[in-house]
C-alpha cells in the first residue's frame, strides 16, 4: 500500500482541484480529489483520474529538440537545456535589441500559478502577456467590467445555496467543474431548481426542472424579455435597486422592443413559458443564479447576452447575496496580507499593448487580452512587429479559428518557442520544443485562490520525470538567468515559495497537513455593505456604461436577427465534454479510449431530409474547406444546430493515438479570426454555417 | 454478497465515466479492459422529461458466486474475510469459463495478458481503510460504500417518504 500521500493540484484541465497522489517506489499509484478540500470532498473527474497515464505515456516530448527542416515538417534535433536556453535567448535578445521588448508576445494557460511567467514578461519589457481565456473568457470579462467596473473574476457562483439556477450554454454536468457541480446537485437535492438554455438535450437539462430548447444565437432575445418582464411586472428588487443600480429607466427602454411574444418568434420558447420563469426567479430572489456563460465566444452579440445575464442577476439583487453572486474576498479584505508577487520586482510596462487595449480600446482592460488581435500584428507590424513568440501550455492552432491562417501569420516570427508537456499543433510548428514536466513530475509556484474561502494552495512534485523534461520555474529560470533577469533565477521552489509567502505570516510546514492553507475559518460572504463603491464612474452598477459610451460603444445594443440556415447548412456549434479538455488529453490512452473522436451531433429530422442516418459518416464544407465527421442523430437538437466537441482531428504524428481521429472544428472557420463581438472584443466561433453532406 | 455494497445513485450521476477511469488506474488494467463499467444511454424521454439514464455494473460478489464454481483452476476466489470475489492471477488459465458463467457478464477478458480480470471490491484498499477507487474519486459522490443494511435502510426511508410526499401532492 501507498508509502506516502503526497498534496498537490491537478493539472489535466484549467479549474485545477486539489489532489491526493499514493506513491510508491516513485510511481503514482492513485490519484483523488483531495478529501480534505470541503469543495470537492475526496472527488475527481475523468480527466483528473487520467493523470497517470498520461505520465506513463510515452508519446509527449521526452527532451528539448530544436527544429531542423521547415516549420511543422516534424525534423527535430535533440539539444541539451543549456543549448535550448541559448538558442532561445538569443533569439529573444536579438529581436528586443532590434524591436524593442514588445516585439515579444507571450501566450499562457493563465490561472493562479502565472506569476513567473507574467514577471518574465514584464522584466523583458514588453506588455504582450496573453492567457487561453483570451478566446473564451473576454465577453464575460468585459460584461462585467461594463456594469461593476471589475471583472468577473470577483462573482462567486455560490450554486449550493441558490434556489433557482439557469445554466445558459453553460454546460455544466459534462463540462465538469467539480466543485460548482457538487455545489449545483446539493442545492437540486435540497430542493432547488433548474432552468437549462441550450441548443441540444445533454446530462445537464437532462437535470432540469426546464429546458429551453432555443434556436442558435438569439439568446439575447430570451435575456432582454427577463429583463423586460422583471422591470414591467416590478420584480425586481426595488430596495437593491434604489441603492446600487444607475440608469434603470434607461434600461427599461432599452428593452421595450423586447417583450416575450418578440423573444418567442425569435428563439422558439412559448412567451408564457419564458414569464413563469421570470416570476420563478423573482419568487426566490436574492438567492438566484443566472449564469453569464462559459465560452463565451460564441456570436457577434455575446457581449450583450453576457451583460444581460448579469443584469438578470443584478435586478433580483443576486449580487453580492449568498446563494446567489458574492463577491470574492482577498486575504487583504480580511486584513491578512497576500503572496508577495515576483510581477513587482520589475516597473508596469508602459508601452502600448499590441491588441489595443488600453488605448485604441480604451474601455477594454488587460488580463486575459485580446490574442487573435495582438497575433496580427505579425505580419501587419501594426502598431508595431510582433518577432518573438512564446506559447506556455497554450495551444494557439488547436484553440482559435482558421488555423490555416493561423500558420501563415506564425511563419512571420522570428522565432517560435512552445513550453509544452503534451505535444500540441503549436509545438509541431515551433522553432524550440521545451519539454514541461507534466503536473506530478512538477511543482508550481504557490497559488492564492479569492473567493469564498480565500486561501493559498500548493502544487507539489510527487515524483521525479521520467524524462529530460523541466518545471516551470526551472525553465523560466534559466531563461531570466541568460536575459538579465537574475531574480527570477530561483535555485529551488522553496526558495520562491519563501519569496511569495514572506510576511504573510504562514509558513511552508503549513502547508503540510491539507496541501493547502485556509485563511478563513468561516465561508466570507462580502456583500454590499453601507459606504460600497462600485469602480464604476458613477459608483454605481451601470445599465449604460460610461467606459463604454467614451469608447463609441454600445452597452446594450439592437438585435440583430440571426438567418435561418438553408437546406443542407447547419450553424456550427462548439463545445466541451467531461472526457477531454481541449486537445490537451485526445491521445491520453484511457481518455482516448473512452472517446476516440469527436461526432456531430444533427437533428434526427433534418437529417432525414438528407438522407442521413445515425452512425453515417458525412461530408461537411465551409467554403474551400472541407472533411468528414460521423454523425449521431438527436430528436433533442435544434434543427438549425450542427454541435461537436472541440479539440479533434489532430495532425502530429508523434501521437498514435489521437492522429486523424475526428474533425478539427476550428477548420471550418474560414476568416475566423476576424469574426468577432465589436462591443465585448472577444472572437465569434459560432457565426459558421456548415454544408453536410452524404458520402 | 460480499459484506459492503457500492450504490448508485441515478440523480447525482453526470455519466462522466470517472468511475471507469478511477478502477482501471488503481487496477492497472489495459485501456480495453474495465472491471467496472457505467453504462449510459440517451438523451432520451421519459416520463415526460429528456434525460440521460446511467447505471453502474461493479461486481455484485454474489454469495453463491457461479464464476467461483465454474473455475477449473481454484483461480476464482471469494474471500472469507469480507466476501470479495477476485481472480488470483498466477492461478488463472485464461479459459474464460468464468466469462461465460457470470449472468452479468462482470469478468473481463484481457487480450494483452491472456487472463482475467475482475472487480475485486479493491480488498486492498478496503483492508486500510479505504473506499473503492471508484467509488473515492466519483466525480459527483454519486456512488457510496456500505454495509448492504445501512444502505438498505437509508433507501427504504427515503423511498417511503417519497411515496408520502406524492400522496400529499397527488
Amino acid at each position: 500500500m501507498p508509502a506516502k500521500t503526497i498534496y498537490s493540484v491537478c493539472g489535466m484541465c484549467p479549474v485545477r482541484c486539489p489532489i491526493e497522489v499514493d506513491v510508491e517506489n516513485e510511481q503514482c499509484r492513485f490519484i483523488q480529489g483531495n478529501r480534505q478540500a470541503p469543495s470537492i470532498r475526496g472527488a475527481l473527474c475523468t480527466r483528473g483520474a487520467a493523470g497517470i497515464p498520461f505520465v506513463r505515456d510515452d508519446e509527449r516530448p521526452q527532451f528539448p529538440m530544436v527544429r531542423k527542416g521547415e516549420r511543422g515538417e516534424g525534423r527535430w534535433q535533440r539539444v541539451s537545456w543549456e543549448e535550448a536556453f541559448s538558442f532561445a535567448a538569443e533569439k529573444i535578445a536579438a529581436a528586443r535589441d532590434r524591436y524593442g521588448g514588445r516585439s515579444l508576445l507571450w501566450s499562457d494557460t493563465g490561472g493562479p500559478f502565472s506569476d513567473l511567467r507574467q514577471a518574465f514578461v514584464r522584466g523583458l519589457g514588453s506588455p504582450n502577456y496573453f492567457s487561453a481565456e483570451s478566446v473564451h473568457g473576454v465577453n464575460r470579462q468585459h460584461a462585467a467590467l461594463s456594469l461593476f467596473g471589475f471583472s468577473d473574476d470577483r462573482l462567486v457562483l455560490d450554486l449550493k445555496h441558490a434556489r433557482e439556477v439557469v445554466l445558459q450554454a453553460r454546460n455544466l454536468f459534462e463540462s465538469v467543474h467539480i466543485q460548482q457541480a457538487n455545489d449545483l446537485l446539493d442545492s437540486l437535492e435540497n430542493g432547488g431548481r433548474l432552468t437549462v438554455v441550450d441548443v441540444r438535450a445533454t446530462v445537464t437539462s437532462g437535470k432540469a426542472d426546464r429546458f429551453f430548447l432555443i434556436r442558435p444565437g438569439t439568446d439575447y432575445t430570451l435575456n432582454m424579455a427577463v429583463i423586460q418582464i422583471l422591470l414591467k411586472r416590478k420584480l425586481y428588487d426595488a430596495a437593491y435597486a434604489e441603492k446600487w443600480i444607475a440608469d434603470l429607466d434607461e434600461l427599461g427602454r432599452l428593452t421595450a422592443g423586447f417583450s416575450p411574444q418578440v423573444a418567442e418568434a425569435e428563439t422558439g420558447i412559448p412567451a408564457a413559458d419564458i414569464e413563469a420563469l421570470a416570476q420563478d426567479l423573482a419568487k426566490a430572489a436574492p438567492q438566484v443564479i443566472w449564469h453569464p456563460g462559459w465560452r463565451t465566444a460564441r456570436y457577434t452579440d455575446s457581449f450583450f447576452v453576457c451583460r444581460t445575464a448579469l443584469i438578470i442577476n443584478v435586478l433580483l439583487g443576486s449580487v453580492g447575496a449568498r446563494g446567489g453572486l458574492p463577491l470574492s474576498s482577498r486575504p487583504e479584505d480580511l486584513g491578512q496580507k497576500g503572496l508577495s508577487r515576483l510581477t513587482d520586482l520589475y516597473p508596469a510596462v508602459t508601452e502600448q499593448r499590441a491588441d489595443g487595449v488600453g488605448w485604441k480600446y480604451p474601455a477594454f482592460e488587460g488580463g486575459p487580452g485580446l490574442l487573435h488581435t495582438a497575433l496580427g500584428a505579425i505580419h501587419s507590424h501594426d502598431p508595431y512587429p510582433i518577432k518573438a513568440c512564446v506559447t506556455y501550455q497554450h495551444d494557439p492552432l488547436a484553440e482559435l479559428p482558421d488555423p490555416e491562417k493561423l500558420a501563415s501569420i506564425l511563419a512571420g516570427l522570428d522565432l517560435l518557442v512552445c513550453v509544452t508537456s503534451a505535444w500540441s499543433e503549436t509545438a509541431w510548428n515551433a522553432d524550440l520544443v521545451l519539454p514541461l514536466s507534466p503536473y506530478l513530475e512538477r511543482e508550481s509556484l504557490i497559488a492564492q485562490l479569492d473567493g469564498i474561502r480565500p486561501g493559498f494552495l500548493l502544487r507539489r512534485r510527487c515524483v521525479s520525470p521520467r524524462f529530460d523534461t523541466r518545471s516551470d520555474w526551472e525553465i523560466i529560470g534559466g531563461l531570466a538567468q541568460r536575459l538579465g533577469l537574475s531574480s527570477l533565477a530561483f535555485g529551488s521552489a522553496e526558495d520562491i515559495w519563501k519569496f511569495q509567502l514572506d510576511g504573510t505570516g504562514v509558513r511552508l510546514q503549513d502547508f503540510d497537513a491539507k496541501g493547502m492553507v485556509d485563511l478563513t475559518g468561516q465561508p466570507q460572504y462580502s456583500r454590499l455593505t453601507e459606504g460600497f463603491r462600485f469602480p464604476t464612474d458613477s459608483g454605481k452598477i451601470e445599465m449604460v456604461s460610461f467606459r463604454w459610451r467614451r469608447q463609441g460603444l454600445p452597452s446594450l445594443g439592437s438585435y440583430v436577427p440571426k438567418s435561418h440556415p438553408a437546406a443542407g447548412m447547419f450553424r456550427l456549434i462548439l463545445g466541451g465534454c467531461g472526457l477531454h479538455s481541449e486537445g490537451d488529453t485526445v491521445n491520453n490512452p484511457l481518455l482516448h479510449k473512452q472517446m476516440p473522436e469527436n461526432v456531430l451531433w444533427l437533428n434526427q429530422a433534418a437529417a432525414a431530409a438528407l438522407d442521413i442516418a445515425d452512425g453515417e459518416t458525412v461530408a461537411v464544407s465551409v467554403q474551400d474547406r472541407s472533411g468528414r465527421i460521423r454523425v449521431r442523430l438527436s430528436e433533442f437538437i435544434h434543427p438549425e444546430a450542427a454541435f461537436t466537441v472541440t479539440g479533434f482531428g489532430r495532425t502530429l504524428p508523434p501521437e498514435s493515438r489521437a492522429l486523424g481521429r475526428g474533425l478539427a472544428a476550428n477548420r471550418l472557420m474560414p476568416g475566423g479570426l476576424d469574426i468577432g463581438d465589436p462591443s465585448g472584443g472577444g472572437l465569434a466561433l459560432q457565426e459558421h454555417e456548415i454544408t453536410v453532406r452524404k458520402l | 454478497m460480499s459484506k459492503h455494497m457500492i450504490r448508485h445513485d441515478p440523480q447525482r450521476c453526470i455519466s462522466c465515466k470517472a468511475c471507469e477511469v478511477h478502477c482501471q488506474v488503481k487496477n492497472r488494467t489495459a485501456a480495453a479492459v474495465k472491471p467496472g463499467a457505467l453504462i449510459t444511454a440517451g438523451p432520451d424521454r421519459l416520463l415526460d422529461k429528456v434525460q440521460v439514464l446511467s447505471a453502474f455494473r461493479p461486481c455484485f460478489h454474489c454469495e453463491k458466486p457461479w464464476c467461483v464454481a465454474v473455475c477449473p483452476t481454484g483461480a476464482m476466489v471469494k474471500r472469507a474475510e469480507d466476501g470479495f470475489v477476485h481472480v488470483v492471477r498466477a492461478l488463472c488459465v485464461g479459459c474464460r469459463a468464468c466469462v461465460g458463467a457470470c449472468p452479468w457478464k462482470v469478468p473481463q477478458w484481457d487480450e494483452s495478458t491472456g487472463r482475467v480480470v475482475k472487480c475485486d471490491g479493491c480488498f486492498d484498499r478496503v483492508m486500510q481503510g479505504c473506499e473503492p477507487a471508484c467509488v473515492a474519486g466519483c466525480t459527483t459522490h454519486a456512488l457510496s460504500f456500505s454495509r448492504p443494511n445501512e444502505n438498505v435502510r437509508k433507501v427504504r426511508l427515503l423511498y417511503a417518504k417519497s411515496l408520502l410526499v406524492e400522496k400529499k401532492s397527488g
